[in-house]
């Protein structure tokens, strides 16, 4: 799964490839009921093993080099804290690398998202954790920002 | 001037601006806020209280801000996201511009395990550029993150930190410009042992496009002894301190490795003062605060308060240094 990781290019066409295919269904895609559980149950096989996700359900992937903030320590969604150890790896477990390390690394090798990393992400809605990513994705109604935040 | 902050006017002049760290106390008695920021408040701009850093409990910069203002000292308030979430952190900001607040450093805080509880829950709600872009809605939309409207806008200085001496490093230059575009004004750097570094960390940053303006203050303190200096390497995160400056101190005898501590410093502050796009230093000196006068008065960057004068017989720029 890391050999997943490291090739990112391929993630990102598969991100825009199922984007696309999901948007054909979009009417049927909707909170609630049993499509969404359907996807949530799909995101946790797909994603889980790959990117060990934690289903906030605003996925930002493709935007961070395919490497997910929600498993960095402080859940960082703006790039590496101040605190990573000289060989890379986390301030908190320094066994493990620090994800924004790889996440840098990998978004360099990507070919359509690469500039996504220097974008500003907003902070977590907590109500979506839990729910589908892909639908809140396709849904304008759903808020993936505080309502007073300038983008 | 968009703030009314005292750094904010140091710092658009063009002179040199210095801020030192005021350590809290494990204590509830406000003279022991006073007693610090006395030695402090001589020798630089503004004084930065700190929020539970390396995630131990001391009082809170709220408090502590709240005592220093109140006697009239110009404070930057530390705010890390690791203790609360973003409810409890506009409401404080509000608050601190109430009482008189006009600096304040967005951090995203070390995590909870780094302390001395580790037990506790990291909330970690907001990150450092989320922090800000909430601080800059607050004072240029006059609005809360939900949207709804404030009845008289917070006014600040906005700072954020920023670390050049830990990978990933051609990052680190890209964060500081996200740092900017999210409302930073002011940036203070982790400890600076690093010279090198440092300067190829501002010539990235200079090479990229940015149409704001940001002053960048590095961070700067002495070593107690070669002993101190290789518990902090192993102990604080982001603390880097390269060999070469530990041989230094340990090639001295213990009893004079504080003095030659101090020597390093002031050296690296001339050295800082060198580079083209450093505009102050933020001198932090744990458990040595009666060492920050010297230092900086060795560094040359004393009396701090001529420009606050408004007789002609002002000193230039030239005189200073």
């Amino acid at each position: 799964m890391r050999w997943l990781q490291n090739h990112p290019h391929f993630l990102e066409l598969n991100y825009s490839i199922v984007n696309r295919i999901l948007a054909l269904f979009d009417r049927w895609l909707v909170p609630g009921g049993i499509t969404e559980q359907i996807l949530i149950n799909l995101e946790l096989m797909i994603k889980g093993p790959i990117f060990d996700c934690r289903m906030c359900g605003q996925c930002v992937l493709h935007d961070t080099g395919m490497t997910c903030p929600m498993t960095c320590p402080k859940n960082m969604r703006n790039g590496p804290c101040g605190g990573v150890l000289l060989d890379g790896n986390c301030e908190i477990f320094p066994e493990k690398p620090c994800i924004w390390v790889q996440a840098w690394q990998r978004s360099a090798r990507m070919v359509d998202y690469k500039e996504h990393i220097l974008q500003i992400r907003p902070p977590l809605n907590n109500q979506l954790q839990g729910t589908s990513a892909w639908i809140n994705d396709l849904n304008q109604d759903i808020p993936l920002r505080p309502r007073g935040w300038q983008s | 001037m968009k703030s009314g902050s005292r750094l904010e006017r140091v710092l658009r002049s063009g002179r040199f601006a210095v801020t030192a760290e005021l350590n809290p106390p494990d204590s509830a008695d406000p003279q022991a806020v006073y007693d610090r920021a006395l030695v402090l408040a001589e020798v630089c701009d503004a004084i930065n209280a700190t929020d539970a850093s390396g995630a131990n409990v001391h009082m809170s910069s709220v408090g502590m801000c709240a005592l220093l203002t109140r006697a009239g000292y110009e404070p930057i308030m530390q705010v890390s996201c690791r203790d609360r979430n973003r409810i409890a952190i506009q409401g404080d900001l509000l608050g601190a511009a109430a009482m008189g607040v006009r600096n304040v450093l967005c951090l995203t805080g070390d995590g909870v395990q780094t302390g001395d509880q580790p037990e506790a829950k990291g909330v970690f709600d907001l990150d450092s550029i989320s922090l800000l872009r909430t601080a800059r809605t607050l004072t240029d939309q006059g609005r809360f993150l939900s949207g709804r409207k404030l009845d008289v806008k917070p006014r600040f200085f906005l700072g954020g930190a920023s670390n050049p001496f830990v990978p990933p490093f051609d990052f680190r230059p890209q964060r500081l410009i996200m740092k900017v575009k999210a409302g930073a004004d002011f940036i203070q750097t982790q400890y600076c042992f690093d010279v090198p570094r440092l300067q190829n960390f501002i010539d990235a940053f200079r090479q990229l496009d940015l149409d704001e303006t940001v002053y960048i203050l590095v961070g700067v303190g002495p070593l107690r002894s070669a002993r101190a200096a290789l518990w902090m390497r192993a102990n604080i995160p982001g603390v880097v301190i390269p060999d070469g400056i530990i041989d230094r101190l340990s090639g001295v005898p213990p009893s004079k490795q504080q003095a030659e501590g101090k020597q390093i410093c002031v050296e690296i502050i001339e050295q800082v003062r060198e580079i083209e796009g450093v505009c102050g230093v933020h001198v932090m000196a744990y458990r040595q605060e009666e060492l920050v006068a010297e230092i900086i008065e060795e560094a040359g960057l004393l009396p701090r308060r001529w420009q606050y004068r408004r007789d002609k017989s002002k000193p230039s720029q030239e005189k200073a240094k």
